[in-house]
């Protein structure tokens, strides 16, 4: 689900960015601390989901979904539940997130988002078949290309190791090699197969068959101890094959 | 008076120092800036431009874990908004102390 996020405050667009991070199929494609921004990049651009500041100078978050001709659905996030009436006028609002925005509500008002864009797509019979064949041919492939100083160099899927979010560059550590690419962790997860790899924290995905060992809240991969977010905990243990 | 904390922030970033550093950062940019910004429209006499300033104030207030003076702030951009401003001082007792928090952090 490629979202956005709409705030002046730069505070309040980190927590959100945040929360997309440690959840799982949201990526961020892109920030705004204005709307007219955000306008003119939908113009051409196609998102899911909008995660919306209603009360920001100028031209508000009420003002700006008017605008909206084929509107995505729209979370909005707010300090004022007095807004929140008016929000739910229209269809496409899924819900409001009262700042300082929790972790639970957060997931509840994705769940809900989730739920409505997957029950629109089963209206569409073409769609679901599609991203099926697109998931299966990702499962299946071996490799892919990363650009490194000009040169697109190829790192085969099952010789990595982890990868690792560092600022606005990714760390990839294969079986024999260390590669600093210029890409978010949200891009690249969708490259990797879920089969083998999966997000253990919000700067890390891992190679499960690397794990040599597990503790409490971290995981060896040849030498390097790895974080394993108490979130994500739940989902390596499910990966495991335990006695 | 309460006291301003960072657990909200701490709780967020789940123990992941370099996001914290990078949320006291921008609460150490913006805040100030928000200030300035409240107190320009202030000298300017401008409720509604003052109420939204107080506005934008409020979620750092309810970051810092300050329910009491979040309850004002609110009450305060309520009366701005109807042209009046009796809480004043008491809000920008509250700017005072997250100035002084935040050199300390």
């Amino acid at each position: 689900m490629d979202c956005i996020v709409i705030d002046d405050e730069k505070m309040a667009r980190i927590i959100i960015k945040t929360f997309c991070d440690e959840t799982k199929d949201i990526n961020v494609v892109e920030e705004f601390s204005n709307s007219m921004d955000a306008f003119k990049f939908l113009h051409s651009n196609k998102v899911d989901l909008i995660f919306l500041d209603i009360h920001m100078p100028g031209f508000s978050g009420l003002d700006f979904i008017k605008t909206l001709k084929d509107p995505p659905k729209v979370i909005f996030t707010t300090s004022d539940s007095k807004f929140a009436i008016e929000a739910f006028e229209y269809n496409f609002i899924v819900d409001y997130l009262l700042k300082p925005v929790s972790a639970e509500r957060f997931t509840k008002a994705i769940e809900k988002a989730q739920k409505l864009i997957y029950l629109e797509n089963l209206d569409s019979s073409e769609k679901p078949t599609s991203n099926s064949n697109q998931e299966e041919e990702e499962e299946h492939k071996n490799d892919f290309y990363v650009n490194i100083d000009r040169r697109l160099v190829k790192i085969d899927l099952p010789s990595i190791c982890y990868v690792q979010a560092k600022g606005d560059y990714i760390y990839v550590k294969t079986d024999a090699n260390e590669y600093e690419v210029h890409a978010s962790l949200k891009k690249i997860e969708q490259k990797l197969p879920s089969s083998l790899f999966l997000k253990v924290h919000r700067s890390y995905i891992i190679n499960v068959k690397k794990i040599i060992d597990i503790e409490d809240n971290s995981v060896l991969i040849n030498r390097d101890v790895i974080p394993v977010s108490r979130s994500n905990r739940p989902d390596l243990m499910k990966r495991l094959d335990l006695l | 008076m309460e006291t301003p904390n960072l657990n909200y922030l701490k709780e967020l970033a789940r123990g992941d120092q370099e996001l914290i550093n990078q949320l006291k950062e921008v609460l150490k940019t913006e805040f100030p800036e928000e200030k300035k910004d409240y107190y320009d429209s202030l000298e300017a006499k401008n409720y509604k431009l003052i109420a939204e300033n107080v506005h934008r104030i409020k979620h750092k207030i309810s970051i810092l874990g300050l329910e009491i003076a979040y309850k004002l702030a609110n009450d305060y951009e309520n009366e701005l908004r109807a042209s009046n401003s009796d809480k004043k001082d008491a809000f920008e007792n509250i700017l005072v102390v997250i100035s002084n928090y935040l050199k300390t952090i």
